[in-house]
């Protein structure tokens, strides 16, 4: 039962996606999709560290003693981290400024670490590299759509060019000074969420319980 | 089976952990050492791009100012004179902290800063007004905040007493907490604040622990919520650079001067 290497890379952006079926790294979407170009940025480099911490991962994995798997992980993913901010620091100053500290929260989202225990530890280098951009890009996806859509409605604008004209300087549109608060971000993630199981059923869980009185009534 | 068993072996693990831990340090080290350049680059001209916004925030000067149009001289800190010998544009002020023959050691008691050294030069930047008067004093300032070292310009009017901004440039303070102390609305409090009372006195400072009514309050700033080893880092290095093994005798001669 090999997958397609087409499947490995396309199956994470809709069927599989670690933010909407999976529920990983929501705190770092909340925080950097306020803008569009911190959005791309954080994409770039999630799929940057997912791709080379799967494949180094599933390089090594066959030497791997099981009980320091985790820890190895973690050392290889926290290097890769260390290494991509300090080029962002180098060549992307102002926007590793905006992105502060979540560059180095990468460590911690539950995707990276996810992708190299539950899949490059049984499955090879190319494949491995493979299911990392592919998560890296369905990650990458919904921060797109996130960040877009928080920066157009909340300043009006999209990568820093002013498309409508707000009202402070005699334009028509308001501001939503709600999209650039974490809040929104929940709420169109929930948004994507909701439509995406709309279109694919089979995503939706089956509920852990369900009220008394329902069941009595559908006797 | 057998190979499960050796794969397994307390030797194996270590082996592997620390040959990874070799080769991620490896990596790290190399990228960390081959940009510091860039680094040092990108931090300068932050420097520089800080310096300029605040020139242009205390408009009351009437021009726009460029860093170009300032006057970079060097003191001497003992002595308080300007220091002539070395060229201004070739002094780095890191290098000279750092080397035991341009700097000193700041004893024990008076190192409110943390600093364990500074250098006997410092640089800093004068804004001439009509008659050639000193209109603006733009200091560099340094100091140990909570977790990092903070770099500050103090910019004081050219009476050597009040306080016109104080702007950081660098530091690794915590985001959200100590990080404040980049927020306009923290930095607007050092706007025309007196750093001396009416005696000379030395009274500035950032209030933190409550503290209440002070006499103290006109000469202090309301320190951050959660931050209060930023603010007493902030506290302290101002206390320690305009202080008597800081910028003191430097500016009790502009004062007797401008008499």
């Amino acid at each position: 039962m090999q997958e397609s290497k087409w499947r490995i890379l396309s199956r994470p952006l809709v069927d599989d996606n670690p933010l909407t079926l999976q529920i990983l790294g929501i705190c770092s979407a909340l925080a950097v999709t306020t803008s569009l170009d911190t959005a791309l940025l954080m994409s770039f480099v999630v799929v940057c560290v997912l791709a080379l911490g799967s494949g180094s991962v599933s390089l090594i994995r066959n030497h791997l003693p099981h009980s320091v798997r985790i820890i190895v992980q973690i050392t290889i993913i926290a290097s890769l981290v260390i290494v991509v901010d300090q080029v962002l620091q180098a060549y992307a100053f102002e926007l590793s400024k905006r992105l502060s500290v979540f560059v180095g929260l990468i460590i911690t989202n539950c995707i990276v670490l996810g992708r190299a225990e539950g899949y490059a530890m049984h499955n090879g280098f190319v494949a491995s590299v493979l299911d990392g951009i592919g998560n890296g890009l369905g990650y990458s996806l919904i921060l797109i759509v996130v960040g877009t859509i928080r920066e157009f409605f909340g300043k009006g604008s999209l990568l820093n060019v002013q498309i409508l004209i707000p009202t402070s300087q005699g334009g028509a549109f308001e501001p939503l000074h709600l999209m650039l608060l974490p809040p929104s971000a929940f709420f169109i993630i929930g948004g994507i969420i909701w439509f995406i199981r709309r279109k694919r059923p089979q995503q939706v869980e089956k509920p852990e319980f369900t009220l008394r009185q329902l069941q009595e009534e559908s006797k | 089976m057998s190979e499960t068993v050796s794969k397994d072996s307390t030797l194996r693990a270590l082996g592997v952990a620390l040959a990874v831990a070799f080769v991620c340090a490896l990596l790290v080290s190399v990228v960390a050492v081959g940009l510091r350049p860039i680094h040092k680059a990108n931090i300068e001209a932050e420097r520089i791009a800080q310096l300029e916004l605040v020139l242009a925030a205390l408009s009351d000067i009437g021009r726009a100012q460029t860093i170009e149009s300032l006057e970079a001289r060097l003191v001497n800190l003992e002595t308080g004179a300007f220091d002539e010998s070395t060229d201004p544009a070739t002094f780095d002020a890191d290098r000279a902290a750092s080397k035991p023959t341009t700097s000193v050691a700041i004893p024990a008691e008076l190192d409110l800063a943390g600093l364990k050294r500074r250098a006997l030069l410092a640089q800093v930047y004068l804004v001439r007004g009509g008659g050639n008067a000193i209109e603006l004093i733009i200091l560099p300032v340094s100091g140990r905040g909570y977790q990092s070292t903070l770099r500050a310009w103090l910019v004081l009017d050219g009476d050597a007493r009040t306080v016109r901004a104080l702007k950081f440039y660098q530091h690794g303070e915590t985001p959200g907490v100590g990080a404040r102390i980049e927020e306009p609305a923290w930095e607007a409090q050092w706007r025309d604040l007196p750093a001396y009372d009416d005696d000379g006195v030395l009274r500035i400072g950032v209030r933190s622990h409550g503290g209440g009514y002070s006499d103290d309050a006109q000469y202090q700033v309301d320190g951050i919520s959660g931050a209060t080893r930023t603010a007493q880092g902030v506290d302290g290095m101002l206390r320690f650079w305009l202080g008597d093994f800081g910028f003191a005798s430097f500016l009790q001669r502009l004062r007797e001067e401008r008499l």
